[in-house]
Parts: C-alpha cells; structure tokens; sequence
C-alpha cells in the first residue's frame, strides 16, 4: 500500500486548507450556520471552480482522474474548519450517478461537477435507524411515469435541490429514480440537526419520477456509492479529530491551576496519549478502506465499515476528551471544542453506526473468507 | 419488594407517590419532562405545594422547617419526584446553601434567608468559580475589601449555575490577600439587584441557558452578610461540595431517564419489532440498569452508615454517578434511530438561542429534548469538581496513594 501522497493531491489539500482559513474563520461560520440555509450562497460554486467537486472522480466518469482519496482528502481538511456544506452527500450523488453509467446518468453527473445543478441523494428511511438498504418507499410502475410513495428522512441539501435521487421498492427490486423538488406530491419538512446541518424528511405522495437503474444495477450502485460517502465522512471525522486533538494540546499548554500549566498533569497527558492513538488509527482505518475501495465488494464493504465503527467510536472519544480536557469552557456554544464534539456525535450515527458497521463488518468478513477457502 | 428497601420503605414511597399524584399540577410534569431547564415559576409554584405539606426542604434538620426523615427516606422522597417529572426545588437553595446558613450562620442569617428559600420565594446561585480558579478554586481572586460598614466587592465569576433565575448569590471571594490563599476566603451572600452587578448568559452546546458570568463592579454589601467570620470560607465551601458531590450521583435521575429510555424504546421499531426486543439494544440496556443498581446501593449505603458525607464515597458515587448520566443519555440518542441527531426544538423551552424558528423536529413526541440532553450531560463530568480531581482524591485520600 502507498501512504504517500501525490503532488498534485498535496496541491489539492493545501488549495482547501486555504479556502478553510480565508473562508471559514469562526465568526464567519457562525454567520453561515446561523443563515437560513445553512451555508454559504456562493461556497459551493467555489468549490466547483477550485476543482472539487470532480475531484475523485475518474476522467471517463466526468471526472478529474482522482479517486475516493481525493474526497477523503478533502473531507479531512473542511472537517478541520466544520464547513457545513454537504460534501459527502455530493459523493454519493457522483457515485450513484457514475455507477448507474447510463448516458442520462453522467450528463446529469456533469452538471452535478460544474454545481450547475444539485441533486440531493435521499436513500435513508425513517424506519431504517441510518440502514440505507431498509427501503419501504415503493414504486407505482404500471404508470408513465412511475410514480413514488414513502419517506426520506435526513437528506442533506434537499431545501435547495433541484431533484433527489430516491431508492424505492418496485416489486423485489430497489430501484434508482430521479424525483424533481417541485413536483406535485413531494413536500418537504425541513429541520436542522445538532451540528448544524440543514435536512430534511421528503414526503412522496403519489410522486411522478424518472427511472434510473432498476434491480442488481442499482443495488450495486448504492453499494458502491455508500461506501464512497462512508469513507468521505471517515476523512471529515479525522480532520474534525486531528484538529480538536491538537487544538486541546495547546490549550493544555497555556491553561494554568495549582500554578502550573494542566498539560503537565500526568493524567491529562494520558488522556491526551489516548485521543492520539484513536486519531492515528482512525487514519490507519482509512487507508485501509481507501485501498479497498477498488477490490472486490465482500473486501471493501469489510474494510469500509471497519474505518466506520474505528471513525464512530474513535471520534466519539476524542471529542468527548476534547471537551473534558476544557473542562467548562468546552461545554460553550462559543468555543469550536463543543462544535467538533457535535459534528462527531452526527458523523458517528450518518449512514450507520458503529452497531450497524460491526454487523456489517462480520457478515463481509465471512463472504471474504468464503470467497478464499473457494 | 426491593431488597434494598423495608417495609417501612415502600410504605413511605407509597405515600409520597400518593401524594404526588394528588398535587402535582399536570401542565407542570409535562413541562418537567425536559427538566434540566426548568421554568422558575414551575419551581416555585411546586416548592410551595410541597411546603404547605412540609415537604420542601427534605434535607433539613426539623428545627428550620426540615420533616425529620432520615437518609434512605430522603432518597425514596427524590426518586419519586423525579420519576413525576415534578420540577426541581431550587436545589442551589435547599441543597447547598441552607446547609452552611444554618451550619454555620447566625440567628439573624438563618431568620433572613431560610423561609425564603423553603417557601419557594427566594432563588440561590452558588458563586465559586472564575475564569482563573476552576479546579483550583483557592486562586479566587474576587476581592471584597471592608469600608465601614460594607464590603467593596470587585471581579468575576462564571458558570453560575441558574444565575437568570436567581435572586440571591453565595460567593466566595477574597477577604485577605496576604495569608496562604484558602485562609484569605470568605463568604458573601449577595442581593443581585445590588448595583454594580452585570450578569451575561453563557449558552452551551445544547442550545440551552444554565450558566451565566457576573461581574462584580465596586459592589456594596452590608457586613452582616458575611457567613461565619472571616477567613472561613474554605471550610464553607469543602462543606457545600462534598453535600454537592454525594447529591451528584443522581442516582434518582438517571432512573427515571432508564425509564423514559424504555418508554422510547417501546415507541421506536427496529426490523419491525419494538427496539425493546433487539438484543444489541437489551443488552446496553441491562448493562446501564445494572450499574445503577448498584450505584443505588452504593448511596443508600453511604446515606445509612455513620459519616455518611464522608468526602471518599462522594468522590466515589459522584464519578460513577455522572458518567452513567452520560452513558444513559447517548443510549436514548441512540434509541431514535439515526434521526436521534436532529434537533427537536421544545416547544416550552423558556430559553432557546435560536428561538423557536426551527420549528418541530422529525420525532417531536418522544424525541423532544433527548439530543439536547446528550449534548449537555457532557458536563455532569466537569461541574461539582471534574471527575479528574475526584479520582485523584479517591487516590490519595482512601488509598493514601
Ligand atoms: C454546566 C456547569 C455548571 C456549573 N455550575 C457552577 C456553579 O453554579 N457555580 C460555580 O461556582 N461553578 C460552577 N461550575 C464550574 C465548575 O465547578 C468548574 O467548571 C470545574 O470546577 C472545572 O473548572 P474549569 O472549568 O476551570 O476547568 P479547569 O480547572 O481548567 O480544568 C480543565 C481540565 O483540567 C483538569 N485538571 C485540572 N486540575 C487538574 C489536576 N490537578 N490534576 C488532573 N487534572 C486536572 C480538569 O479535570 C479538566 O479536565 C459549573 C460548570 C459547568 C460546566
């Protein structure tokens, strides 16, 4: 495996670590996350421009010729500042639409690099607790155009979509379709969640909708395109947890009681020992995950919900210590410490939790292991 | 039926819970359901119903208006009032500083402040820390310095607990500054509408208001609100915290968020059973119930053994006591479901940040509050002396380490 980076992957790194600084101080996130959207009106078609949006895409998929390293990458680094706009959920509309492969599919992926459009992925179900392949939304097929009933729930950037990319039971099979936001039948119940993020439930009612992928096809997208956002969001939890170790490093250096700085206590170093060991194998769980994401599906979903629970229960830990460590100060709105805790606490339940992951981990594993004693 | 308890016990519970169900004004126990806000008026309204019956101050000797029950009866009487979701008594009132008043205050200070405070008129806020003296509480460095008849009182303090609420504040602050730094302590109860006095709201990571920051600007205070003499305002506050750590447990609370628990997991399904039946879920469960268990007895043992306030079992049940908070807490984000993260605004939050402008969350019955209460509970850990500084005491006080 190569842990080395490329140039131009440092060059991209260091093209969002700037736009994080000039763009994302903490007065001005406050401004964004307090606005009625949530984020920034002209961050995402930034983000476009810088190359973002296309960078882990392969060339032939509409792409810049990276891969989920580059995504991971760049999660990692708006973890760091907590940007709020929804890049994961961004892989996974990419994803689907680069796995779905139709020529509709990749014009729509297309727009979706330039931010011309937004097409937010609505997969998750109230009743599924965060499992994606739980889908009761079904599909009405005998009519033209097939028409959708159910509920979404938790679908980022659905308040400024322009269509969503729902999964829905036609019969046996799970089916893509691609649902317009301002079609009769669709409404949505927006609400924010604790770190801030916009969301909402979509409610279908006799929805008309365009097919995208039907059967094996679309199951093996969702597949894939899941593991693709997981791993995103496993890059946005360790910069989210690199920066709130480091960050409670250096507070630990300048708080003084009992006439001394607190980093000095035994106990606190300990602890911070702790939080660094979760951070670096968080990071190790990654690169794992990244290295399989080209393998088979058995090897990736393995190593891809491994990175998970590592990502979930780690980042737990250490925003939890972070807060600890700050003692009352870190229990504040004010200070990052507390937002870094409730991204964490978000990330560790969005598409999955540690329980789902290790479940899913063990059924993988046992496919891995069949498919080599074969 | 519990072995923990007598028969005489569950008499007790029976007729406290009788009683509750009796008095206790529905629109208040709906409120109470998101309690750690709780409304003052709802406080009072209920302080004062329990008063009528001479049930408000329960940890009060009988003389100052206590009802003469004993540990174990003081307990059963907690967990019945938070199993109603009954509002909370000032509990910075009755719980810490009535103690030190009629402990170690005079005549006149006990007369002044005690019926205020078992009626339910008067609210307490407990002036301690500062930005600069947290866990080293004896670097305080708010000044009250005599003149005539007065104290100046100059400086900060911060996270006061209910500060918004409260009327009257007990402070430590510094008297003299040339001896060793506990020695030069002093406590001052202080009418808040004294001029001189700013106070800011200090909103924390559940979007709730609890703590404040007061400034304290050439503040006059009558010399006869000095509690006890001089220079004893060390011995004061190692009073208040240990009567705060053993409290602390909250073994109370967290058997009535074990039961609201079980009410969601009762609501929610997983794979089309209530999640009460999932195993992974039971088992997290049990796990929480257990260690409750036996933290309860860890507390009635404590609160019927001779010196029970004895600072090594505060520390003791006060660290194991306020992670199960926690633990309890996350497992009800948990019990919802993925959606557990979304923000369900409380529609009778008396404080919001935001204000009411997000409007109901996806799980507005059951999960209202829960989030919020996760996020806060991440302070159980660091207030009332952080858990750090317990087991270092444990360490070096029992096991003489
Ligand atoms: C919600 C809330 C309510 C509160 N209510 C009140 C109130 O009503 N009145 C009041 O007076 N105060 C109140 N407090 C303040 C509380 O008592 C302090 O926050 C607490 O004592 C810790 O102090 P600090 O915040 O300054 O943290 P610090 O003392 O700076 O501690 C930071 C970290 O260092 C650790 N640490 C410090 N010293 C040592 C050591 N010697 N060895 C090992 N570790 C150490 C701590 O454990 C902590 O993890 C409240 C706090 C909170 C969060």
């Amino acid at each position: 495996m190569d842990f080395n980076y490329t140039a131009e992957q440092d060059a991209l790194r260091d093209s969002v670590k700037r736009f994080v600084e000039r763009e994302y101080d903490w007065e001005k996130r406050f401004a964004i996350i307090r606005s009625a959207q949530g984020v920034a009106p002209d961050h995402w078609s930034a983000f476009a421009e810088l190359g973002w949006l296309g960078a882990g895409l392969a060339e032939d998929a509409g792409g810049f010729g990276g891969s989920a390293v580059e995504n991971a990458l760049i999660a990692e680094e708006l973890g760091r500042g907590l940007v709020t706009e929804p890049f994961a959920a961004h892989v996974l509309a990419t994803q689907l639409l680069s796995a779905i492969g139709t020529d509709e599919a990749l014009a729509l992926l297309t727009e979706l690099v330039m931010a011309e459009k937004r097409i937010a992925p609505a997969l998750q179900e109230p009743n599924g607790r965060g499992d994606w392949r739980i889908v009761e939304t079904h599909a009405n097929p005998p009519e033209s155009p097939p028409r959708l009933t159910g509920t979404k729930s938790l679908v980022d950037c659905a308040i400024y979509a322009d269509s969503f990319m729902v999964s829905a039971r036609n019969g046996k099979d799970t089916n893509l379709y691609l649902v317009n936001a301002n079609e009769t039948g669709v409404n949505l119940h927006p609400y924010r969640t604790l770190d801030n993020r916009h969301v909402c439930d979509i409610h279908l009612n006799n929805a008309p909708a365009q097919l995208l992928a039907t059967g094996k096809h679309a199951d093996q997208a969702i597949a894939l395109a899941v593991d693709h956002a997981i791993v995103t969001l496993c890059g946005e939890a360790l910069g989210i947890m690199d920066t709130a170790l480091w960050t409670t490093r250096d507070y630990l250096k300048v708080r003084k009681q009992f006439g001394t700085a607190i980093g000095n206590f035994q106990i606190l170093q300990h602890r911070m020992a702790d939080m660094m060991i979760e951070v670096e194998m968080t990071r190790s769980a990654l690169f794992h995950a990244l290295g399989a994401m080209d393998g088979n599906d058995a090897a990736r979903a393995a190593a891809v919900s491994a990175a998970k629970v590592q990502a979930s229960t780690g980042g737990l830990f250490v925003g939890q210590q972070a807060i600890q460590l700050h003692g009352g100060i870190g229990v504040t709105e004010e200070l990052n410490i507390s937002h870094h805790y409730r991204r964490l606490f978000v990330i560790a339940r969005q598409l999955g939790d540690a329980d789902l992951h290790l479940a899913r981990f063990a059924q993988a594993t046992d496919r891995v292991k069949k498919a080599d004693a074969d | 039926m519990d072995p923990a308890y007598s028969k005489e016990d569950d008499a007790f519970r029976a007729e406290v819970r009788a009683f509750v169900e009796a008095n206790l004004p529905p629109d208040l126990a709906q409120r109470g359901r998101y309690d750690f806000h709780p409304h003052r008026d709802d406080q009072a309204a209920w302080t004062r119903i329990l008063a009528d019956k001479g049930w408000s101050v329960p940890h009060w000797p009988a003389a100052y208006g206590g009802p003469g029950w004993n540990g174990v009866q003081r307990f059963i009487f907690e967990d019945e009032m938070r199993r109603a979701y009954a509002p909370t008594a000032d509990r910075i009132g009755s719980e810490l500083v009535a103690p030190v008043v009629y402990t170690f205050g005079s005549e006149e200070q006990r007369q002044a402040y005690l019926p205020g405070i078992r009626l339910g008129q008067t609210f307490w806020a407990q002036g301690f820390s500062e930005p600069g003296a947290g866990s080293d509480l004896s670097s305080l460095r708010t000044r009250a310095v005599r003149d005539g008849d007065h104290f100046v009182v100059n400086g900060q303090k911060t996270w006061t607990t209910e500060g918004h609420h409260a009327d009257m504040i007990f402070l430590l602050v510094r008297t003299d500054p040339n001896v060793k730094p506990q020695a030069g302590i002093s406590s001052l109860v202080v009418d808040l509408k004294t001029p001189g006095i700013t106070r800011r709201p200090i909103w924390t990571l559940d979007e709730g208001l609890t703590v404040n920051e007061f400034f304290f600007d050439d503040v006059r205070v009558p010399v006869e609100n000095l509690i006890g003499q001089a220079g004893q305002g060390w011995t004061h506050a190692k009073f208040l915290l240990g009567n705060e750590r053993t409290n602390s447990a909250e073994v109370p609370h967290t058997r009535r968020d074990i039961a609201q628990l079980r009410e969601i997991a009762r609501i929610e399904r997983k794979n089309g059973r209530p999640l009460i039946e999932d195993p992974i879920f039971r088992a997290k469960l049990a796990r929480i119930e257990i260690d409750t268990k036996s933290l309860e007895i860890a507390v009635l043992r404590a609160l019927t053994s001779e010196g029970h306030g004895s600072a090594s079992v505060a520390s003791l049940v006060k660290v194991r006591g306020s992670e199960l908070r926690q633990r309890v807490a996350d497992l009800a984000v948990d019990a919802l479901g993925d959606r557990g993260i979304a923000v369900n605004v409380d529609p009778h939050a008396e404080y919001s940040m935001v204000g009411q402008a997000d409007g109901a969350g996806p799980t507005p019955g059951h999960g209202i509050g829960i989030a919020a209460k996760a996020m806060f509970r991440r302070a159980t850990t660091i207030y009332g002396g952080a858990n750090e500084i317990q087991r270092t005491l444990i360490a070096k006080t029992v096991l003489e380490l």
